[in-house]
């Protein structure tokens, strides 16, 4: 069997303890539900919910010639940020196309963490070393294996969270962090981030098996007033797609550009420094714009769409294709993200899915599919 | 969950219960808790032509797509339409909440069917148990 080669969170056991259901993703042993996604979905979405995220990279760019380095990496612009905050980002190849999405955290003046992506980790340490390893004055460290990420979300993430902790989680601002003491551990990153479209913070402990399993303990008890749940990647997804958030290797990839997937709001263009993709996104932005397009659409017949289903016009010339495509566990309707021509972009405008060879009716519809309530 | 001793059983996780000629057909539990949360049920017309192990609809979770295999040929007598809006019954439970009642066109299908022990067996496989 292969699951002998799959990689391991140090919550693991924690995991398996709990009757998770465990799945392949991107080489790593995971869990893809515990009690139910729908269960999960919910917990989130009204209460509080707990991921592992610890498959996820961390790479650390630290020295003078950091910012340098960052800026030419990564596509937002760096030198808005302020000590203790992050944005989102992402490292292009030189046509403009996604090596990976990342959250970069600005720990302090010459010094940089870039949160990535599980499945993309080698070929985006690689690609950070390639990239800028000869730019001077900048240290490249993959602390990947450092640390468990724990994310917690949910409207009650920020009480459970004030319960193991001396800081105030609620003086975070969204993506912003701050270090604090937190169940015993000293100097925690806490990060208000998340890919649930939900409050929710995302924290970063030593990576040792005890510890991890510990902490993990302890963020259930605090949670448990409030029906705390752990939550797997079936519930990260259905969460993460109601807020249509990308996902790489579905919505972003090295064959889709900046400007086709609706990123282009994270891309600085007119940032001083020259970064890698820049001027293949120049070029295309000064011929007219990218001749397809990420929408969101709402499947107005019966049927489910799925990843990968054709997308056609009403007389069923096939124009593009879904690129992650479920229930809506929140609003009860069936939604997908897709690929599609310029031109069938307005919202409205009637296309069909091709589900199990039948023509299924969808409207173009405003994304995000949900957004939460402001305070 | 135990598997009723008066099924029958395919490979792909369907049950049939046979009462003469009328054949009961449904998904098992160890189908409906692989699935997760069913929101969707696919299921065939009146009247309709079953073919033994092909497909005849489909179930579908939040996360994945089942088809639905035959475990015989036959004529769709009647379908649970009470499914379409509650077809997470399926998940509660799964050995009486039947999708397809079929006129059987061959008794002899059941033959190359599992029965409950067997089917077990098969299942513990599946699952390295």
């Amino acid at each position: 069997m292969s699951e002998a080669a799959l990689r391991k969170t140090a919550l693991n056991a924690t995991h398996r303890a709990l009757k998770a259901k465990m799945v392949d993703f991107g080489g790593w042993d995971m869990p893809v539900e515990y009690s139910g996604l729908m269960a999960e979905h919910n917990a989130v979405r009204n209460s509080v919910g707990v991921f592992d995220v610890s498959h996820m990279g961390d790479i650390q760019l630290r020295g003078p010639g950091s910012l340098a380095a960052v800026q030419k990496l990564l596509m937002n612009d760096a030198s808005k940020l302020q000590v203790g905050q992050a944005h989102y980002s992402a490292m292009l190849t030189p046509e403009g196309t996604f090596v990976d999405d990342v959250v970069l955290h600005k720990l302090s003046e010459n010094d940089y963490l870039i949160v990535i992506n599980a499945g993309t980790r080698e070929k985006d340490v690689q690609w950070v070393r390639q990239t800028i390893g000869q730019m001077p004055s900048t240290h490249i460290n993959d602390y990947s294996d450092m640390y468990t990420q724990i994310a917690i979300q949910g409207p009650r993430a920020v009480d459970v969270l004030q319960k193991l902790t001396d800081t105030d989680p609620s003086t975070i601002k969204n993506y912003w962090f701050t270090w604090g003491k937190v169940a015993g551990l000293y100097n925690v990153m806490i990060a208000r981030t998340g890919y649930t479209g939900e409050d929710g913070f995302e924290i970063y402990i030593p990576s040792d098996e005890a510890t991890s399993a510990r902490v993990w303990q302890e963020i259930f008890a605090a949670g448990e007033e409030f029906g705390i749940l752990p939550c797997g990647l079936g519930a990260r997804n259905t969460l993460r797609l109601e807020s249509a958030m990308a996902l790489y290797g579905h919505e972003i990839s090295d064959t889709i550009n900046v400007f086709e997937a609706n990123l282009g709001r994270y891309c600085k263009l007119d940032k001083e420094s020259d970064f890698v993709g820049k001027s293949a996104l120049q070029t295309i932005q000064n011929s007219g714009g990218p001749k397809r397009k990420l929408v969101g659409l709402e499947i107005v017949e019966r049927g489910i769409a799925r990843d990968g289903y054709p997308v056609t016009t009403l007389d069923g010339t096939v124009i593009g294709e879904v690129t992650s495509g479920s229930p809506s566990v929140t609003l009860k309707k069936n939604f997908a993200l897709a690929y599609v021509p310029v031109e069938f972009t307005a919202l409205d405008t009637e296309v069909a899915v091709t589900i199990r060879n039948q023509p299924v009716k969808a409207k173009v519809v405003p994304t995000p599919f949900y957004k939460r309530a402001k305070k | 969950m135990a598997y009723p001793a008066t099924y029958k059983y395919t490979k792909e996780h369907e049950w049939i219960e046979v009462d003469g000629t009328t054949g009961t057909i449904g998904i098992t539990d160890y189908a409906q808790s692989s699935l997760g949360d069913i929101v969707f049920v696919e299921l065939p017309k009146v009247g309709d032509k079953l073919v033994a192990h092909e497909t005849f609809g489909s179930v579908e979770s939040v996360k994945a797509v089942s088809d639905l295999y035959s475990p015989v040929a036959g004529t769709v007598a009647e379908i649970n339409s009470a499914l379409n809006d509650a077809p997470e019954t399926i998940n509660t439970d799964a050995n009486n909440t039947w999708l397809v009642k079929v006129t059987l066109t061959n008794a002899a299908d059941l033959d190359s069917l599992l029965d409950s022990a067997a089917y077990t067996k098969y299942v513990e496989e599946e699952t390295g148990h």
